[in-house]
Formats: C-alpha cells, structure tokens, sequence
C-alpha cells in the first residue's frame, strides 16, 4: 500500500509530508480490512445460516475434526503476529537485524500453520470427507454433514489462501527487511504488512471455535 | 470568486497533462488521475456501446409478437449480457471512475489520489475483467439473466458462467480500489481551509458510493466464488440435492446488488448538485441536509436487500421489514429532488447543456423513485414481479438518472478535461433528443408491465405490439440521441474552441485551475476560505467569458 514512498525520496509526489502519508497509508490499510471482513461475512453468514437450521449433523461432523492440530495451529498463529508485532517494532526503531529476523520466525510459523493445514486436508481427503461425488460420512444426516465440510472448505480455504499470499509477500520482504528500507520515518509497508497479518490471524481466532469447538463437549 | 486567495490562472497553458508527454506509454504507466480517467473514459465508453448494441438486437425482436431474429436461448443471452455489460461494466464504474477520477483531487486541491499506483491497478483489474467478459461474450456469452440465481447458473445452463464471474470478481475489485482510494484521499488529501462542510456534494456523493463499494463488493464477491466452487468442485452452499439453499444465494447477491443501484445514482446525484447551483446562480438549498441525504442513502440502502425476494419464499414478517425499510430509501431522496428545486426557486437560471440534462435528471428520477416506492408495496410487488413495470423502473433510474447525470457531468466539465468547447446547438439538441426517445422508450413499458407482459421473453401476446413498437422507435431516437455527443465530443477535441479556465464561471477549486489542468493539478497551492457555491458574488457567465475573447 505505501509502496508508492519507494524510489529516490521515501516521500512520494503529492504527499505534502511523512505524517500525511503515514495516515493515508495506515486509513488505506483498514479500509482495505474492513472489505475483507465483508469478504469473509458471506461465509461466515452461511455458516450461521445452516448451523442454526441443522445443529445435530454439523454436532456430528464436527466432531470428526482434530481439535489437537487445531489447537496447535491456533498457538502457532498467535506466535506468528507475536514475531510480526516485533518485526514492525524493528522497523519503527530501525534495527533492520530485529525486523528480518522477526520477519523470518512470521514466515516459518505462517509455513507451520499451512503444513499442519494439509495433513488435515489429507486426513479428510482419505476419510471420503471432501464434499462432492465420493463424499462419504457415518451419521444421522449425511447430507447436511456434507454442508458442513463444504463450510468448512471453503472457510478454512479462504483462510489458507490469505496465508499463502501473507507467506509470499513475506518471502518478498526479507532482503528489503535486511537492507534496512523501513526507517523510523517510513515503514508504512512493513506496518500495512503486519497489519494484514494480523487480521488473518484474527479470521482463525473465529474459525477455530466456530468449526473445532462449539457443541464438543458431549 | 473575488476574495479568492489563490492566483488567476494564465489562460490557455502552453503544457498541461494532455501535452506533458506523448506515447501510448505515457498513457498505459501513467500514475495521473486525470489520464487515468480519461483511460476509463475510452473503455467505459466501448462497454456502453456494446451493452447498447444489444439494447438494440433486444428492441428489434420486440417489435413484433412473434420470434423473428432469435431462439429464445440467443435471446436470453442478449438480455443477459446487456444487463452484465451494462451494470457491471458501465454504470458502476462510470461516474466515479471517469469523473470522480478526474475531478475529486481537484475539487479538493490535491496533488493526485492518495494511491496513484493502485488507481492505475485498478483500471487494468477493470480492463482485464472487461477481457474475461467479451471472451465469454465471443463463447456464446451467458444466459441466466445479469442475476445469476442459482441453481440455474450452479447445475443447469451450459453456457460461460464462470468465465463471466471471473471477469465480474476481478471487475469487482477494481471497484473496491477505487472505493478505497476515494475514501482514504477524501480524509487525507484536502487542501488547508476545506473542512467536510465546504466540500463540494460531488464528493459528499463520491464518499458514500465508496462506502458501499467497500462494504458491498466483497460480498457479491465471496457469492460468485461460492457459485464456481459449487459449479466446479460439487462443493456445495446453495444446491438443495447438498443439503444447501438456494434463497441464501439471493440474500447474498442482493446485499450487494441492491446498494449497487446507489453505487449508480449517488455519484449523479453529486453531479446534479453542482449543476443545479451552477445554473441557478445560487447556493444549494440545505447544504448538510443534502450532503447527509447520500450518506442516508448509503446506510439504508444496506437494509433493502430483501424487496427483491418479496415472492422468492421469504418469510412475510422479513417481508414487511424490508418494505417498510425500502420506502425509507424515499426520504433522504426525496430530501435531495426537494432540495434541487428549491434551488431552482427564484435562481437565475441559464438553459445551457449541462443544465438540460440536469433538469432531465430531476424529473425522470422522480418517476423512477415514485415507482421505487410503488414496488416496495408488497401487494403492488406481487402484481408486477418481473414484468416489464421493473424493466421501466430500474431503466428511469439508471438511464434517465445515473446516464443523464453521467451526460450532465460530461458536458459541464468536458471543457475542463479537454480545454475545448463543443457546439451549443448539437449539445441542446442532444439532450432533448434523448429526453425525448428515453420516455418514448420506457413510460410504455410501464402500461405493458401493469398490464402484465412479463419481462425476459422473446415473444409477447399480439395485443401488446402497439406498446412495444413505441418502445423500439423510443429506443432508436434515444440511440440518436447517445450518438450525437459521441461524434462533437470527439469533434470538439480537435476542432473545438478554445476554453477558458472557468467558462461557467461557476465556484470550487476545479475552475481555478487552468483548462486543461497542469500535471500536478494547480500552480500554486489552494487555500479554501469560505464555503462551496458561493454564487451570490459571482455573475453569470456569458459567452465572451467562455471563449475568453
């Protein structure tokens, strides 16, 4: 988003001064945030939608997920913006050392949640739990169970994408990050970075419960 | 104005961000707002002709009862199509992409957008969807209506659905960016002394289509990614035979392309505000009441969505909720139509061009938002539910409000963008022309939906051809009329007059720039001192000051 600062002054054309670029980049970012808070509404609406009408098949196919690796991955990613919190305190202090390292334990976490994301994909994948003409489940309501792995499919899926794409920017940062590029003056990437990071980490904060947790305990 | 702070610009400049460079480079990598819109200009205007062209193949099958051009499937894509072309492609990016691109860091003082890179981004996200479009358009186009219910479009039709909801999702995101960098420029970019309340209506309406762009978009976004995967990957939301339900495809579609429709008219809306005070010698009637009227229109239009499922098997109790909040939408509108005539009153008014349309704004969208109010009626909705009652409706809002807006604000700061005036008879023929073929056009189509000729067929009962022969000789004079501005537009860049800075002599920083404006918009820093349409203190202007002579 602040990338228009890069080239020959880190003050682009027409921004008057650091501190109005600074806002706009930091407005642009959220406002980019609260779209995808939208983005994934429609999801997060059919799954209050179709939870409410059939509670027992999604009770049931619910319960076939591992809420072990879950709950690892949920760790994992409170650590990854732990790291990236303190890459953008390496930016905003410039030490460029701190930010590439921080930068670096964001990325291998943010790789950690995907790898463990892919056993479970594969877990369902040999369980005949993929939705589609092979779909297979042992319970009450296999069809509405069906609608619940479709949910989460496509939520979880939605989630990992926004991962790989964080993952790849991050790869990208690493020599800038090394260079030094974000000064105390302006690191309004890093900061729009990890900004992103962290709402991706937040979608997870309400996947986790919304499909792991609720209606477990029986 | 006379206590203005900021220098008289030179007229005619010798450089400006026409000349600054030459190149289909210089206009492909270009981070200029005002190049940028001019790019938006050309392809918005491609996909109205095209969406146009099957308006025309559509009127012509009407002509008579029976099929005479098409099978009803051709038909089905030609209707189709015109709906997707013509929403997606022309009537939601039009005004803010051409001229809220061009004009909102004018009228504000500033430099640029706060993004320029992702303002061009956005126009080659545009681009690039408009290209995934007209190739399914080449592959036989689509045919389950601009609405794509499901689980027509998810298990049934074989035709490009998901090759157009690609180009709709990436066109999409092109909206947002640009909803974005409305938002974020209109916060942060404002030049010393313009508080919100001095801001011109064009970009009070500009502000709030971006809150709806940003809020809306992605949902009709994450709806058209469930659809492929259903379609692609079995892996199910909407299909009954999956345990889902097809109604909440609806509810999801409509959340966003029901405050679409606002996405249209706000920024006409803005449009009209400025003309009306600039034609009428005075301020605008109710400044705030007006500026907050958009914002009204933003919020509400978000609690609408279900007046389009009225009989789709929506619950009654939902169903009084939405009328009741759909009749709502009538206030702040009907806030700003009383706001524009009381302008009107007692103003000395001009009947140049710009000012035509204006007025043809007014009226068409009252009889487009009157109807508005008659379909929120559940028992009226239930009459006229997809007939051709809707068609009239929703085209005297978009064609007779958003596109005479789009004309409006086209002729008004067409000597601005370009530096050249256009010939004054031509232009006031244009718009009686078009005035006149719109209502041919459509007001038939009311009777014929009343009467009951439903809409998305090829073929009609012979007792309604004398309707519907109205309406494709409306449409032929309103072809016309969309022709003649396209060729003195075009005209007029090369054998125009020259234009001064402020041939309206009208109020806000936009004139007091030189026509056409340098590359970095103004000479000097702008300072605002007083608030917008300050037009007691400014006389007309007559033709001399137009033509600096």
């Amino acid at each position: 988003m602040a990338h228009d600062a890069h080239g020959p002054s880190d003050l682009a054309h027409h921004f008057d001064s650091y501190e109005q670029q600074k806002e706009s980049a930091t407005l642009g970012m959220w406002t980019f945030l609260v779209t995808e808070i939208l983005f994934f509404g429609g999801l997060f609406a059919a799954y209050s939608l179709y939870r409410s009408l059939y509670p027992e098949a999604f009770r049931a196919a619910s319960h076939s997920l591992d809420i072990r690796l879950g709950a690892f991955n949920t760790a994992v990613l409170i650590g990854s913006s732990l790291t990236m919190a303190l890459a953008v305190r390496g930016g905003q202090t410039g030490k460029p050392k701190t930010t590439f390292t921080m930068l670096l334990g964001t990325l291998l976490l943010g790789s950690t949640f995907l790898a463990v994301k892919a056993v479970e994909y594969a877990d369902k994948f040999t369980h005949h739990h993929v939705p589609g003409p092979s779909f297979h489940f042992e319970g009450p309501d296999a069809p509405h169970a069906q609608l619940f792995f479709s949910l989460y499919f496509g939520m979880t899926g939605l989630h990992a994408l926004h991962m790989v794409i964080g993952a790849a920017i991050l790869a990208f940062m690493l020599r800038p990050a090394l260079r030094g590029a974000w000064t105390p003056r302006n690191h309004n990437f890093l900061e729009g970075f990890g900004l992103y990071w962290h709402f991706v980490d937040l979608v997870w904060i309400f996947l986790f419960p919304l499909l792991y947790l609720i209606g477990r305990h029986h | 104005m006379t206590t203005s702070p900021n220098p008289v610009p030179a007229e005619f400049p010798r450089t400006h961000y026409l000349n600054a460079a030459y190149g289909l480079k210089s206009w492909l990598w270009t981070r200029d707002h005002k190049r940028i819109a001019l790019l938006y200009l050309v392809s918005v205007s491609v996909f109205f002709a095209l969406g146009g062209l099957m308006a025309v193949l559509i009127r012509m099958e009407l002509a008579t009862p029976e099929g005479d051009f098409f099978q009803p499937d051709v038909y089905n894509r030609l209707f189709t199509m015109h709906g997707i072309l013509m929403i997606f492609f022309f009537l939601i990016p039009g005004i803010p992409a051409v001229l809220g691109n061009f004009l909102i860091p004018l009228m504000i003082g500033a430099k640029d957008l706060a993004f320029p890179r992702i303002n061009l981004l956005s126009w080659y996200l545009y681009t690039i969807g408009g290209a995934f479009t007209l190739w399914a358009l080449l592959h036989g186009g689509v045919d389950t209506g601009w609405t794509f219910y499901t689980p027509l479009s998810t298990n049934y039709v074989n035709t490009s659905v998901l090759t157009v909801g690609v180009g709709i999702f990436i066109a999409g995101f092109s909206s947002i960016l640009t909803g974005l960098n409305f938002i974020v420029t209109i916060h942060r970019m404002r030049a010393p002394g313009l508080t919100w309340f001095r801001l011109p209506l064009f970009v009070w309406g500009h502000y709030a289509t971006s809150i709806i762009q940003i809020l809306g978009t992605p949902v009709v976004a994450i709806a058209i990614l469930m659809v492929a995967a259903e379609r692609m990957l079995h892996i199910g939301f909407f299909d009954p035979k999956l345990g889902g339900d097809p109604v909440l495809f609806q509810h999801l579609f409509w959340f966003y392309s029901h405050p679409a429709v606002y996405i249209m008219i706000l920024p006409a809306m803005g449009v009209i505000s400025e003309l009306v005070a600039a034609f009428s010698r005075k301020p605008i009637f109710g400044y705030k009441f007006v500026a907050f009227a958009s914002i009204g229109i933003a919020v509400l239009g978000f609690l609408v969505w279900g007046h389009h499922m009225f009989v789709a098997g929506q619950s009654i109790y939902a169903g009084v909720v939405f009328s009741v909040l759909s009749m709502l939408v009538a206030v702040p509108s009907a806030v700003k139509v009383f706001n524009w005539t009381a302008t009107l009153y007692k103003g000395s008014i001009s009947w140049d061009t710009p000012m035509l349309y204006a007025l043809g704004f007014i009226g068409l969208f009252t009889i487009g938002g009157l109807t508005g109010v008659m379909l929120a009626t559940l028992g009226i909705d239930a009459h006229v539910h997809d007939t051709y009652f809707i068609i009239a409706h929703f085209h005297y809002i978009m064609v007779g409000g958003a596109i005479m807006g789009y004309l409006g604000g086209l002729h008004y700061w067409w000597p601005k963008i370009t530096g050249r005036l256009y010939p004054v008879f031509w232009s006031k023929l244009s718009a009686l022309v078009i005035f006149i073929g719109f209502n041919v056009t459509f007001f038939p189509q009311f009777i014929l939906g009343y009467l009951g000729m439903p809409r998305r067929y090829h073929t009609y009962p012979p007792e309604f051809q004398v309707l519907n022969v109205m309406s494709s000789a409306g449409a032929t004079i309103l072809g016309i009329g969309y022709l003649m501005p396209l060729i003195y537009f075009v005209w007029s860049m090369r054998y125009g007059p020259r234009a001064t800075a402020n041939p309206w002599n009208a109020t806000g920083l936009e004139w007091q720039t030189t026509s056409p404006p340098p590359v970095e918009n103004f000479t000097y820093p702008p300072v605002v001192t007083a608030p917008p349409y300050t037009y007691e203190a400014q006389p007309a202007a007559g033709k001399e000051a137009r033509l600096g002579a």
